[in-house]
């Protein structure tokens, strides 16, 4: 498999009345043609905004990307897109690169037919006439499994409930047959079975056409059968990255620790409960000098005050950034207590 | 649909009944009535007041009149006419031998209907509407894209003007400056044949509209530019035009459309001082002058056009809302 996308050192920050928000810090990874990648993290942890770097979806102001590359491509037309012209980028988006976002109750267009909002990315990219991408657009609905779907094409999105409204969100961006699917919390604003299905859908999907993934998640359950390999990402820095299995079964980072602790288990024994990461993630605008995790890391010791560790190898195709060799076992340095609630 | 048109339309009837019987009320408490004379008029004798008084009805109570001129009454000779209800809006009481109907809404002998004063307001709303359109919207569509810009903050300062300074105001500087200095129109035109003389008239009537339609639209817009669906269009690699075009604005004009009915019935009827003020020969102005002379049927007529042309406005609002917004279902 051949390298398909290398990201290096992008840094994005949001120029705010409040402050500079450092919301990517120098991010590293790649991904090869076909593999499917997990970015995992908390809330405002940069994954939306590290993604949407990549294809300058930015809202500029106040936002910016103020350093970094993105190779995507293979062979001869492997190009860094943040280099690109503002046409260049087009042709890209939706086209070579697709996304799905969040909430499919709010992405789609309240007032333009499904159908409408289907065909026009064929038109545009494909060159399709109305007739052929209304054609093409059935066959997508289809595929994503939409009942009637004929019917369904001169529908609006509010006329869809919030699981069909994401199918028609992926067949959107499966239209173009995209190398790259980026699908930002696509499941998030479900419930838990249309969560399984869609999943379900997009492993699917993949398997068919044979795209790359960069699947969004806070979700570390959904990730497990369906990503190759997991970047964790805290406060706007990659801080793990493993394959998916190394990950689950030997996390290195306290965070990924952290993370994985709170996820429930089936074989899990009474003594072993359901624990939470305590504190808060620091403040973007006002980073803390040394680890990002520091404040709430059980494992601390001195220089994580003062150093901010880099992402290094520990196994092959693991990375971690952390001062320290801590795995489950480790015991802890300091207790966080819980953070005081404010009434 | 059509059951919620015809049940609107049904709904006009008490609405219609409730502003004639307050426009009464109010019109009939306030002192003077039409034979009263003024010291340089023709002096109108007790015995003639008397018996014009029993010709009109003026005579009978005051809950007689109302329902005579609403429903219906039963003349001397024993027929019964038909009231407002059937479209009869009652004799002036000033114009000798012109119905109420008449003065409005017939045009000037061998001319179409928009040559009548009810033909003129409508023409002059219209074209102070189209005026507050295509002026307000794009600037409102600009300030918005340009958010916190030079351009917004002059947008911003048009509208704050055209909001707050009363129509009459701008209607005397405009008049002071256009027909005055720069001798560019007439003060009071001859004819209203040509265009120039509208010019001033539509600009100041239209003015607030205008001022009220950017600054919606710019809020309307700034609301949809972060919205999730406009993200989703240019991330579908949507060249910035289409994505303005086609993504942003029908949604950003949903609210604008919804005040194009409303609007236009506020320019026709809220044309009263403007038509006044240019000498203009529409509805408001007879209607001002009917006001002065206490001439009871064509105030009640006058003030029931009004009122119906506002409810059908409203009316209006809501078909409008259905079709430029999918997820609008009247039942
Ligand atoms: N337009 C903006 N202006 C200022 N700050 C922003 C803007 N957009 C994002 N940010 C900041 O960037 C940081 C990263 O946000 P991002 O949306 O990437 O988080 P996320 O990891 O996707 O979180 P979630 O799981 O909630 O989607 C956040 O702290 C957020 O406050
Ligand atoms: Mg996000």
């Amino acid at each position: 498999m051949s390298r398909l996308l290398e990201v290096k050192g992008l840094e994005t920050r949001f120029f705010t009345q409040d402050g500079v928000v450092h919301a990517v810090n120098g991010i590293n990874y790649h991904l090869d043609e076909g593999e499917t990648l997990a970015i995992v993290g908390e809330s405002g942890c940069g994954k939306s905004v590290g993604v949407m770097s990549l294809l300058r979806l930015i809202p500029m102001p106040p936002g910016k990307v103020t350093a970094g590359q993105v190779w995507f491509g293979t062979g001869d037309d492997r190009k860094d897109l943040l280099k690109l012209s503002d046409d260049e980028i087009r042709q890209v988006r939706g086209n070579r690169i697709a996304m799905i976002f969040q909430d499919p109750m709010t992405s789609l267009n309240p007032v333009l037919t499904i159908g409408f909002q289907i065909s026009e990315a064929l038109m545009l990219h494909l060159g399709m006439d109305k007739e052929k991408a209304r054609k093409r657009a059935v066959e997508l609905l289809e595929l994503v499994g939409i009942p009637r779907a004929a019917e369904r094409l001169d529908d609006y999105p509010h006329q869809f409930s919030g699981g069909m409204r994401q199918r028609v969100m992926i067949a959107m961006g499966l239209s173009c047959n995209p190398q790259l699917l980026i699908a930002d919390e696509p499941t998030t604003a479900l419930d838990v079975t249309i969560q399984a299905q869609i999943a379900d859908l997009v492993k699917r999907l993949r398997d068919e056409i044979g795209m790359a993934i960069i699947w969004i998640t806070h979700d570390l359950g959904v990730v497990a059968g369906l990503a190759d390999r997991v970047i964790v990402m805290y406060a706007g820095f990659i801080v793990e990255e493993a394959q998916v299995k190394e990950l689950y079964g030997n996390p290195r980072h306290p965070y990924t620790i952290g993370l994985l602790g709170s996820l429930p288990r089936l074989d899990a024994t009474r003594e072993h409960r359901l624990s939470s990461i305590e504190g808060l993630p620091p403040d973007l605008i006002d980073l803390p000098k040394g680890c990002p995790f520091y404040a709430r890391c059980n494992y601390r010791i001195e220089i994580c005050a003062t150093d901010n560790p880099r992402l290094e190898p520990v196994a092959p195709g693991h990375k971690v950034a952390c001062h320290r060799e801590v795995t489950r076992e480790t015991p802890y340095t300091v207790e966080i207590e819980p953070a005081e609630v404010v009434a | 649909m059509t059951t919620f048109i015809v049940r609107r339309l049904l709904w006009m009837i008490p609405t219609l009944f409730a502003v004639a019987l307050v426009t009464f009320i109010i019109m009939r408490s306030a002192p003077g009535g039409p034979w009263d004379t003024s010291a340089e008029r023709r002096q109108v004798d007790a015995s003639t007041q008397k018996s014009l008084n029993a010709y009109y009805g003026l005579d009978k109570p005051l809950w007689r009149q109302f329902v005579a001129y609403t429903i219906g009454d039963v003349n001397k000779k024993g027929t019964f006419v038909c009231g407002a209800i059937c479209g009869n809006l009652g004799p002036s009481y000033r114009t000798r031998g012109r119905t109420v109907q008449d003065i409005l809404f017939s045009p000037p002998a061998d001319r179409p209907l928009w040559y009548s004063r009810f033909g003129y307001s409508i023409r002059l709303g219209l074209i102070a509407l189209a005026f507050a359109l295509i002026v307000g919207i794009p600037v409102g569509i600009i300030a918005a894209l340009k958010h916190n810009s030079f351009a917004d903050y002059v947008s911003l300062v048009i509208a704050t003007i055209g909001i707050s300074v009363p129509s009459f105001v701008m209607a005397i500087f405009m008049i002071v400056i256009f027909a005055r200095w720069l001798g560019l129109v007439p003060v009071v035109p001859r004819t209203w044949d040509t265009i120039t003389p509208w010019i001033l008239p539509a600009l100041v009537l239209g003015f607030g509209t205008m001022a009220f339609t950017a600054r919606l639209t710019r809020t309307s817009m700034l609301e949809v530019i972060r919205q999730d669906y406009v993200r989703t269009a240019r991330a579908k690699g949507l060249k910035e035009r289409a994505v303005i075009l086609r993504h942003m604005l029908k949604n950003a004009l949903i609210p604008v459309v919804t005040i194009l009915g409303p609007s236009l019935a506020g320019l026709v009827t809220g044309s009263f001082i403007i038509e006044t003020m240019f000498g203009f020969p529409g509805m408001g102005r007879a209607y001002v002058q009917s006001i002065g002379q206490r001439d009871y049927s064509m105030i009640m007529g006058t003030t029931l056009i009004y009122a119906f042309l506002v409810a059908l406005a409203n009316l209006s609002v809501d078909l409008i809302y259905s079709f430029v917004d999918p997820r609008i279902r009247l039942e």
